[in-house]
């Protein structure tokens, strides 16, 4: 079976996930069409960053089937690496590496994993430093930026493997408020050039503005979706209502 | 030169201070030979020390219990033994169970000597402080961080190499700095088995010269320097690793 972009770009079937004796997820099945910005909202705990980290492996599911492109992600005999080159993801905490500078921290996955060269890597790099607006801190390290600085080379770190989907896990919520702006316009940027994005999300404005399809989980399981303009004026169920109104 | 050493002969003629070592060939020769003995000594143990760190280290993540079980049992053994008691164990035990070898005088002569024995014990004395303190470092490296490198598609081999290895080494630089120190200062126990070391020619030195007094004060301040010069590129070291405003 070949995968065909007019087929889901993400197909998540009846997952199933425990941690212990706690079900974080409880069979949820989720579509994303190539091109697609699709936010995950939900109270904490709720499973939504696992949810998000089984998409590229970095959660293992219990149950269900994950698909990216048609390819199984939980298939012993895939090829995990591969997946991951197809797949960026940008963390809460940033998660740069301190010991590089902002410019080699966008640098390293291209030479490394991709092995292209040093002078083609660069200049996309540099492209990429411009595109989340932080030409001229190049030579800066981690530690000696902001946070929703911080967060943009994260960005721009995942997409310099040229991604075709872009996971998204609470990006904002360890930023000021100031500098939540910032973040969220460089990620408006990416979904308006196309790119499939999946965010986890507490900013319900951006999820609004951006979102092709939001969805809404609590305790495991998806209790509602649909696209933004619906589903964050005319929720149907008591539990998405009560949470919108906690949050709106 | 001359006038220099005329004028340690002078010291010793006219106020009684007598520091052989500058005026009189053989015992600067016998006092640079112990210097340089030293030198070496603490070279090959620094080098062989940070090997077993390294590997032991490296051993106590493995998947195999056994491997750990061992390099617990190593740890165990020579940081609660005394190093003199280790020294002896190995020059005394080990060394006299091996065969002797008719030397070129015809003469019965051990396979190892005490250099030999001094270099091994002590490396493994530092070597078991080593492990630990590179297991602290690693452990020190945040599991996030890692997951990002995962996600971007880094083998294992290469998380290890270009971001884990790198951390946990900047994380361990202060604890190794002083396990070093100690080390250097620790070769002067190879006095006890023969090796022919500073602290052993000073020795010898003063039982000819009857200068315990001044060769006591050179001794301690030879350490002085040497000890000096080895924490001063350490802390090049440490500079040129830096993390800029990494934990600020």
């Amino acid at each position: 079976m070949t995968w065909t972009a007019d087929q889901p770009i993400v197909k998540i079937f009846d997952v199933h996930k425990s941690f212990g004796k706690t079900e974080v997820l409880k069979g949820v099945s989720m579509d994303v069409a190539a091109g697609e910005v699709v936010c995950i909202i939900g109270p904490s705990g709720s499973g939504k960053s696992t949810l998000l980290r089984c998409i590229n492996a970095l959660a293992v599911i219990d149950q269900g089937s994950v698909q990216v492109e048609g390819q199984e992600v939980h298939d012993p005999d895939l090829d995990q690496l591969a997946l991951r080159r197809k797949v960026g993801m940008v963390f809460q905490q940033y998660n740069l590496f301190p010991h590089k500078t902002a410019l080699q921290n966008v640098m390293m996955a291209p030479l490394h994993v991709l092995g292209e060269k040093r002078g083609d890597v660069e200049a996309r790099a540099r492209e990429l430093m411009r595109k989340v607006r932080l030409a001229g801190k190049e030579n800066h390290y981690p530690g000696e930026l902001s946070g929703g600085q911080q967060q943009r080379v994260a960005i721009a770190r995942s997409l310099a493997m040229r991604p075709d989907i872009m996971l998204f896990d609470e990006v904002t919520a360890a930023l000021d408020p100031e500098t939540v702006k910032e973040v969220l316009v460089t990620i408006r940027d990416l979904a308006l050039e196309g790119m499939t994005c999946i965010l986890v999300t507490h900013e319900m404005g951006f999820a609004r503005e951006v979102a092709d399809h939001v969805y809404f989980t609590d305790h495991g399981v998806i209790v509602e979706h649909g696209p933004p303009e619906i589903l964050f004026s005319q929720p149907q169920d008591p539990r998405t209502k009560e949470f919108l109104s906690h949050v709106l | 030169m001359e006038t220099v050493w005329e004028w340690f002969r002078w010291l010793d003629k006219t106020h009684g201070i007598d520091l052989s070592v500058f005026y009189d060939t053989g015992d600067r020769h016998r006092f640079l030979m112990g210097f340089l003995t030293t030198i070496l000594l603490s070279l090959t143990c620094l080098m062989s020390s940070l090997a077993i760190g390294f590997i032991g280290a490296w051993a106590q993540q493995s998947q195999w219990r056994w491997a750990r079980l061992a390099v617990g049992a190593f740890i165990q053994f020579f940081r609660n033994t005394p190093p003199l008691v280790q020294l002896y164990f190995f020059y005394f035990a080990i060394g006299g169970m091996l065969p002797k070898f008719a030397d070129a005088s015809g003469m019965a002569s051990p396979l190892f000597g005490s250099f030999f024995w001094a270099a091994v014990s002590l490396s493994l004395f530092g070597g078991a402080f080593n492990i630990e303190i590179f297991r602290a470092g690693i452990e020190a490296v945040p599991r996030a961080t890692i997951e990002a490198a995962e996600s971007l598609g880094f083998s294992k081999g290469q998380i290890f190499r270009l971001v884990a290895f790198p951390l946990a080494l900047r994380f361990s630089l202060r604890a190794l700095n002083n396990n070093m120190v100690n080390l250097v200062k620790t070769t002067s126990l190879a006095y006890a088995i023969g090796v022919p070391e500073l602290l052993y020619v000073s020795a010898q030195i003063w039982s000819d010269q009857l200068n315990t007094r001044e060769m006591m004060t050179l001794l301690l301040f030879s350490y002085v320097g040497l000890v000096g010069a080895m924490v001063w590129g350490m802390h090049r070291l440490e500079r040129a690793l830096r993390m800029p405003g990494y934990g600020q």
